[in-house]
């Protein structure tokens, strides 16, 4: 296949940007997306060009580094993967592929189609966690959890942090990514000492960083590479309410 | 009132607050609806309703106040989570391709000012009788209001018309979004009733646009005469 690539490339998080076109020929249904950009970049390199600088790391879906919008969509098209899971078999001979990198304020451009995604990280630390002492590990059997309450805090836990649900939202609103962290703790036992208190603290954190607020578009949920429901934004929206008016 | 300030400052409390706000408008708008369908029953019906509500000018003013406490409640936290909103992306994308992102839930704030100045030609036209003094002032045989004159002989006018038909695009759009969106804002999210919850906001949206605009419609057809002869 012959594509038509228009790729953002940026120098640095100060520097204005810009889309440069490249034609990539010999592109194999059965690459990955970032095989693809890979194989760019090495004819980019024997031109003595700077590479296109892009983020992976597992290139199985799991880590949640690859951070691309292709074609308007972050991870790009179809439903339930990453941009490395996503296969040049989706785009036809010819196609013209936009690449951007994700859009939003607290996710500056660090170069090219990189973003720091370090503000998920500050939300996290405000809250994402349990607090218990170390010692002895006690005997798992000990708390009960019923198994439903089990399946969905496993459910949310399965947000790999990527932030393609900021960018695709446009309000660029992190209400998926942290009702899914602040789901996964707060329906498990050990979550409860600090459930509103942790609500309430990554809310502003997220706040904090600025980004924007939920306006129930969905819009996360479809491009969520762990599809990832909006049902937990209900929920943080519940926890958060009663933390405010029950629990100041 | 610390939790009011609390709510006011976080985009999860903005969004209970334009939720509350929005069901309490959004309960008025249906109801309104069906109060307004009244004139269909000729003008006996809808002068005696609106003769029932003078009358209980306790119960008028509580619910004008409330009415007005949301509206503002409303518009307030609209504009401040937009701005938060629009601040949230300082670059655009050269390419953006929603994929379930409705043009209703694009233009929820856009819609909402043109509701909001829609809102204030209404309440000039129908409820302090400013635009058309003399279709205000009219006075039926016992003596009441004569809300039916009023609101026959203004649609009579193609343009009052066709504003008021314009004006329920923008509520259609607007309740398509909000009517599903505050259950979700509630926090009420369970696939057991989502069918019901996501089919709620177009389904009385539409109903609320097909009661209302066929007012003036009818008005324009001349299926709503007046002078009525025969009574
Ligand atoms: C007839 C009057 C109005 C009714 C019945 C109404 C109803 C609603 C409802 C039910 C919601 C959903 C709340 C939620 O998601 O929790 C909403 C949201 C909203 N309204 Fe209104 N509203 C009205 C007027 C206005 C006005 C005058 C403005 C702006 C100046 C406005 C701007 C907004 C905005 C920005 C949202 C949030 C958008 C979103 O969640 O996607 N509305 N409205
Ligand atoms: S909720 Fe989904 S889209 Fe958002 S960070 Fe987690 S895995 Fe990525
Ligand atoms: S590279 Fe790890 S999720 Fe894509």
């Amino acid at each position: 296949m012959r594509l038509t690539l228009r790729i953002w490339r940026q120098k640095d998080a100060n520097s204005p940007g810009g889309f440069v076109t490249y034609v990539k020929d010999h592109v194999v249904p059965d690459m990955s997306f970032l095989e693809m950009l890979d194989a760019l970049n090495r004819e980019i390199v024997e031109r003595g060009e700077e590479p296109v600088a892009f983020e992976s790391d597992c290139r199985e879906g799991i880590c949640g580094s690859c951070s691309l919008v292709i074609n308007g969509i972050p991870h790009g098209p179809g439903r339930g993967k990453a941009s490395c899971q996503l296969y040049m078999r989706h785009f036809r001979d010819g196609d013209t592929i936009t690449v951007e990198p994700f859009r939003a304020k607290p996710f500056p451009v660090l170069r090219d189609l990189i973003v720091d995604r370090s503000a998920f990280d500050r939300i996290m630390q405000a809250g994402g966690f349990i607090s218990v002492n170390t010692g002895g590990a006690p005997e798992a059997n000990t708390i009960p959890v019923p198994k439903q309450d089990q399946e969905m805090a496993m459910d949310a836990a399965a947000c790999i942090g990527c932030g393609a649900c900021v960018a695709a939202c446009k309000n660029a609103s992190a209400m998926l990514f942290v009702a899914a962290k602040v789901s996964h703790l707060g329906l498990l036992p050990q979550g409860q000492p600090e459930r509103y208190r942790r609500v309430r603290n990554m809310v502003a954190q997220m706040d904090q960083e600025g980004f924007g607020g939920c306006t129930n578009t969905f819009e996360c949920e479809a491009v969520c590479p762990k599809q990832i429901s909006v049902r937990f934004i209900a929920r943080l929206n519940r926890d958060y309410f009663r933390a405010t008016l029950l629990e100041p | 009132m610390t939790w009011f300030r609390a709510l006011f400052r976080s985009t999860v409390g903005l969004k209970w607050l334009m939720g509350t706000s929005g069901l309490v408008l959004s309960g008025f708008v249906v109801v309104h609806m069906f109060g307004n369908l009244q004139i269909y029953l000729g003008p006996d019906a809808i002068n005696a309703y609106a003769e029932s509500l003078r009358k209980m000018p306790l119960l008028l003013w509580a619910a004008r106040i409330v009415l007005l406490a949301a509206f503002l409640l409303h518009v307030l936290s609209a504009v401040r989570i937009t701005q938060l909103n629009r601040a949230a992306r300082p670059t655009p994308y050269e390419l953006w391709s929603p994929q379930v992102t409705t043009y209703a839930a694009r233009t929820m704030f856009m819609g909402g000012v043109i509701l909001a100045g829609f809102i204030v030609y209404h309440l000039a036209h129908f409820t302090f009788g400013l635009t058309h003094p003399d279709h205000f002032k009219l006075h039926d045989a016992k003596g009441r209001h004569d809300v039916y004159a009023m609101v026959v002989l203004g649609f009579r006018q193609p343009l009052v018309s066709l504003s008021y038909l314009l004006a329920m695009v923008p509520l259609l759009l607007h309740l398509q979004h909000g009517v599903s969106s505050f259950f979700q804002t509630f926090g009420l999210n369970h696939p057991r009733y989502n069918r019901i919850i996501r089919a709620l906001g177009p389904i009385v949206s539409l109903i609320v646009f097909l009661g209302n605009c066929s007012i003036p419609l009818a008005v324009l057809a001349g299926l709503i005469p007046y002078p009525v002869v025969g009574k």
